[in-house]
């Protein structure tokens, strides 16, 4: 077996986070030294998996498998494909963004934040590559815990209630997750619980078993994603979550959730998963339309940019449910952009809370004067969230609804609207914060700092690449994806 | 043959990574990257209409998106609609940039001004060398971008900022329908690209729809009805900016993307007898609107909206060249109209027409540009604007739409009548305020003086005197109905007439009757004129029909999640509380009561049978006694 370069990537964090546990409390400096240049490695291992990524080979790649427990199968299994090499990569980055902005919003018990901060990278990470269900289960139930503490020790007011509410709302969707598992588990000829060896058995099952199954999973992933109606606990928990948190919540473990259905539930559960296509695109355009028109009314500028995460969410559900080569290329594309560009925006978010120390949209206006470059960034994501052509949400949105219109007409031109309302109170924000008279209140606010920038600039050169050369990203995934649609469906669309 | 066509867009594009990087250190300087890189695209234009001559076409110039065996690759048309386009788009530019040095010359946002300038021109750019409609919807929004950023560019001002956002968004509804219609065009025949639509010969209904849906976004993006109300607003941007894209350039854009698609709209009658209507239809309402408006300013964009409107009813009729060719014209003239209306709000500070008055002999150089073009707008010969607008007004009449004609002929003399009211109210009679006019610095008048020259002689590329030219050069290759390049004296005299009738007219009222005619037509017509003054009352009824329910919905939405959706979590979170305290108890008083119970069973007994255990062996042996009585009793009752 060649070096496990997966296995190093998905346990730096932790092994940095028992490290921590060592450097005694008062060393807030070497901490922090120590879990950015932790995650700034685990960046750069992502970076080197990208260039070493053979993007024609549908065989999952820097494959590690060991046997774990034998007495009932389950074994360490770890693999990247097309699917998730993006994923990875945005998970490298924005944990390293994050955590350079941690070091800056952090102001209390440094030792234990950054503890927790490097265990949920070490869970997002590995289900991401996990190949085995157990493991899988094992990753995702990792996170859960430090992002638990992580909103309700460093939250904002009401962090308590948010925690709580994250936490009892992913794990009642986990618990029928596991369910799931185990019903693949004993109904499988063979007793496995390797995704790969189980995609070749499950898909003979019959439809009703499959549709049980497909449900006990819908639970777990829906509420991650989050899909309408089990999308309130996202707002709460992005209120109240440090800024650093909100993005790391945002950027990637909503992504949890999509790519549970794109590498467990559609492969290995397909007709089950023809059943729900269209419930599962009607959602994508209620969660497109619903959260734009509650992101509308919303007036706490976390809260909107939370609602705007569950429409854009619709997008790439929407493009799933489509079952076609471009839908699907479109929705994990969204999956990324979304990661870069609300990652961006709860920054912002965070740049203007943390000087001002209030989001309430109506009490700005006239930023523009005083904070030009701050200005000049918060514009360049909105536009870039609203879909802007030349911008990467423009790509991913624009596939998702050429897959969509390929199979749901109808839903897919009613989910065209949402980009109407989505124009509208993106730019009522702009106009709330940054355009007509500065309020006097806010004239000793300073602008953008060199740190913040240094954060947001890598972001922007994404959002910019790929809106205006999308192929940069899409060619690490389009083989995946042909292979995986050529799996699910027989006939490539 | 060498390609550069395509690097049209980009020199503009470093202009505005300098200005919008390094503005605020280079500060004046600027304004000189701006139109450097503005003019080595105008030059490039020029070699790219040359090689054009010579015979050089489109190419394909990178890979955009690709999977699953189809790619989506990005390049350049290159043909007489484009060159055409490119040369005006790069001109216009020019020239008005050079402007924007005297106009904005104090403002403390001066080279973020030109690096909107220049972002403008790349977006628009790149609109017109697009090869495909994704390419081309990239460019088009990316104007409209930029509209929104130069509209609201004076931010501060409240309704500087609400006319940039209702800009936006009111565009954006045409544009939702464009982006369907390339959704649906790409499933009908899987192909975006310009050039496929030139080889469709079905009579597929969907080709119907799709370019129903297509005119869509032209209706948002030139201001059409029903969608034209942004416009108006949009005047609240710098004086420039509506001279070169709320007049010259991106407006314009509708009428050259139904141009570049119109083979789809030539498949069916149907979708070009639409354009024409909306076009009629936008013609006149906004011209009737331009004729009581007091803003100099909107005025003009009323002006604008109404010869947009007109373009359209020339492509709706047929008339490919004419449409095509007064969209040319109507550059030139009308970015020098907006130049000139801004030279004299620089001078004056104020743009209420009702407050100007003689400034002619205070702003020669301004006055004179001002009148040309006026004269070219009002189509009175050898003008551009006649030339161009006798085109459409031909058409018309050659391939029978009279009602159409009319229409066209009277939006002509309420063109020429609103358009001298303006010049006789601003430059001529006795001045009606105390204004210290002052003529504007040379770099704005010369760039007047430049359009002006245009807005004389382009008009002859497409008159007979040069055997129309310009029509031979831009008609499009396979147009079945060959259009007419004959003379149409019918139309022209006609023209000619109502040119040289709204001009008398607006004499009479303001030159020579100066209220009092005014004044009592007005009052024969109340109604009317109040619902023309109050522009047919659109916004009020976008904003019962659209803006409030839109916003209602919002509410309740939001009302709906935190009401219901997020109290339905909360409730199971508190009927699990609940249950669990009912399951406390239950557990406390009845599990655990149960294992008391057998407990104080047991204790109980256990204390009355303590007592038996006295340790007396008499006691015993007197129980044990009566027990083997008890014993016998028993046996002999139920002995057998």
């Amino acid at each position: 077996m060649s070096f496990p370069i997966l296995s190093l990537l998905v346990f730096l964090p932790l092994l940095g986070s028992l490290v921590i546990l060592l450097i005694p409390k008062k060393k807030t400096g070497a901490i922090k030294a120590l879990a950015t240049v932790i995650t700034a490695a685990v960046f750069i291992i992502s970076i080197f998996l990208l260039i070493k990524f053979n993007y024609t080979n549908t065989n999952m790649q820097f494959e590690e498998r060991l046997t774990w427990i034998p007495q009932i199968n389950v074994s360490y299994h770890l693999g990247l494909d097309g699917l998730s090499i993006g994923l990875i990569f945005l998970t490298g980055l924005l944990s390293f963004l994050a955590c350079i902005s941690s070091c800056r919003d952090i102001h209390i018990r440094h030792k234990e934040y950054f503890f927790l901060y490097l265990m949920l990278i070490t869970g997002m990470l590995g289900t991401f590559v996990a190949l085995d269900l157990f493991l899988f289960y094992v990753f995702w139930e990792l996170v859960l815990v430090p992002m638990y503490f992580l909103i309700g020790i460093w939250g904002g007011a009401r962090k308590e209630y948010a925690a709580m509410k994250f936490f009892l709302y992913t794990l009642a969707g986990s618990v029928f997750m596991l369910l799931g598992i185990l019903a693949l588990y004993f109904n499988s000829p063979v007793r496995t619980f390797d995704i790969l060896e189980l995609a070749k058995y499950a898909p003979a099952f019959t439809l009703g078993l499959q549709i049980l199954i497909f449900l006990a999973f819908y639970f777990g992933f829906a509420v991650k994603v989050p899909i309408f109606p089990f999308h309130t606990w996202l707002p709460d928990a992005h209120v109240e979550a440090p800024t650093p948190i909100s993005v790391i919540l945002a950027g990637v473990l909503l992504k949890m959730g999509a790519y549970g259905f794109l590498r467990i539930s559609f492969p290995l559960l397909k007709d089950a998963a023809h059943y729900f296509a269209f419930p599962l695109a009607v959602l994508g355009a209620v969660n497109i339309l619903y959260g734009a028109f509650v992101a509308m009314a919303q007036t706490d500028f976390k809260k909107m940019v939370a609602y705007s995460s569950v429409s854009h969410m619709g997008f790439v559900l929407l493009g799933m449910a489509s079952f076609t080569v471009t839908g699907f290329n479109g929705a994990i594309l969204q999956m990324f952009n979304h990661g870069i560009i609300t990652g961006a925006m709860f920054l912002l978010v965070g740049v203007i809370y943390s000087r001002a120390h209030t989001r309430d949209l109506d009490k700005f206006g006239g930023l523009g004067v005083k904070m030009p470059v701050y200005a000049g960034f918060l514009s360049l994501f909105t536009f870039a969230s609203l879909g802007l052509p030349g911008l990467s949400g423009f790509v991913g949105e624009f596939l998702s609804l050429l897959g969509g219109y390929y199979t749901f007409k109808t839903v897919t031109i009613i989910s065209a609207l949402g980009l109407v309302i989505t124009a509208g109170y993106f730019l009522y924000m702009l106009q709330r914060m940054l355009l007509g008279s500065l309020n006097e209140k806010w004239a000793g606010l300073s602008d953008i700092s060199k740190v913040e920038i240094f954060t947001l600039v890598p972001l922007m050169i994404i959002t910019v690449v790929i809106g205006v050369y999308p192929l940069s990203i899409l060619k690490y995934q389009s083989a995946a994806v042909i292979d995986l649609i050529t799996k699910i469906s027989g006939v490539i669309q | 043959m060498v390609k550069f066509t395509h690097l049209i867009p980009v020199f503009p594009f470093i202009a505005f990574l300098i200005n919008i990087f390094f503005g605020r250190k280079i500060k004046k300087v600027s304004a000189l990257v701006s139109i450097l890189f503005s003019t080595v695209s105008f030059l490039v234009s020029i070699f790219t209409f040359i090689g054009f001559l010579n015979g050089e076409g489109s190419y394909v110039v990178y890979r955009f998106l690709s999977f699953n065996n189809t790619a989506l690759d990005f390049g350049v048309t290159v043909d007489a609609l484009s060159c055409m386009m490119l040369l005006v788009v790069t001109c216009v530019g020019t020239l008005i940039q050079v402007y924007s040095i005297g106009y904005m010359e104090k403002d403390p946002r001066f080279s973020r001004f030109f690096a909107y300038l220049s972002l403008f021109m790349t977006s628009m750019l790149s609109l017109i060398i697009a090869d495909n409609l994704l390419m081309f919807y990239m460019g088009w929004e990316g104007v409209g971008l930029c509209s929104y950023l130069l509209i609201s560019f004076w931010f501060e001002k409240m309704s500087a900022a609400r006319a940039g956002m209702k800009a936006f968004i009111t565009t954006r509804i045409g544009d939702t329908g464009f982006f369907i219609g390339i959704l649906l065009l790409y499933f009908i025949t899987g192909s975006v690209y310009f050039k496929d639509l030139s080889a469709l010969d079905t009579q597929n209904n969907l080709f119907y729809i799709a370019a129903l849906l297509i005119f869509c976004g032209a209706i948002g993006k030139s201001a059409q009805f029903p969608l034209h109300t942004w416009l108006p607003d949009a005047m609240e941007g710098p004086t420039p900016v509506s001279a070169l894209i709320h007049a010259a350039t991106m407006v314009a854009a509708g009428v050259y993307l139904v141009a570049r698609t119109y083979s789809l709209f030539m498949l069916n009658e149907a979708s070009l007898a639409v354009v024409g209507v909306i076009g009629a239809i936008t013609a006149l309402m906004a011209a009737s609107i331009a004729t009581v408006t007091n803003d100099i300013k909107r005025v003009l964009a009323y002006s604008t909206i109404s010869q947009l409107g007109l373009m359209m009813l020339g492509l709706g009729v047929g008339g490919y060249s004419a449409g095509t060719f007064h969209l040319m014209t109507h550059a030139f003239f009308k970015a020098l109209l907006f130049l000139c209306a801004g030279s004299v709000i620089h001078g004056v500070q104020t743009q209420d027409l009702l407050k100007m008055g003689g400034l002619f002999k205070k702003m020669k150089a301004t006055s004179i540009t001002f009148v040309i073009a006026a004269l070219a707008i009002a189509g009175v010969p050898p003008f551009s604007g006649f030339w161009s607008k006798d085109e459409i007004l031909a058409e018309a009449l050659n391939n029978g739409h009279p009602v159409l004609f009319s229409a066209a002929l009277l939006t002509s003399l309420l063109t020429s009548f609103y358009m001298f009211r303006l010049i006789f109210l601003a430059l001529f009679g006795r001045p009606r305020s105390e204004l210290h006019a002052h003529e504007s610095p040379k770099v704005m008048t010369i760039p007047l003086g430049i359009l002006a020259f245009f807005s004389i002689f382009i008009g002859l590329l497409g008159s007979p005197f040069t055997h129309h030219a310009f029509q031979n050069f831009i008609a499009m290759p396979g147009l079945h109905h060959q259009e007419e390049i004959a003379v149409n004296y019918l139309a022209m005299g006609l023209s000619i007439l109502v040119a040289f009738l709204g001009i008398a007219l607006s004499y009479l009222f303001y030159i020579r009757n100066n209220k009092i005619l005014a004044e009592s037509v007005r009052a024969k017509f109340k109604p009317l004129y109040n619902l023309i003054s109050n522009k047919y009352y659109f916004d009020e009824i976008y904003d019962f029909l659209f803006v409030k329910p839109a916003l209602r919905l919002a509410r309740i939405s939001s009302g709906f999640d935190s009401g219901v959706v997020d109290r339905a979590v909360n409730l199971a979170a508190s009927q699990t509380i609940v249950l669990s305290k009912i399951q406390a108890w239950f557990d406390r008083y009845i599990v655990d009561g149960l294992v008391n119970l057998v407990g104080i069973v047991f204790q109980v007994s256990s204390g009355a049978l303590r007592r038996m255990q006295t340790g007396l062996i008499q006691n015993y042996l007197l129980v044990a006694f009566f027990g083997i009585i008890l014993v016998i009793i028993f046996k002999l009752i139920g002995g057998n």
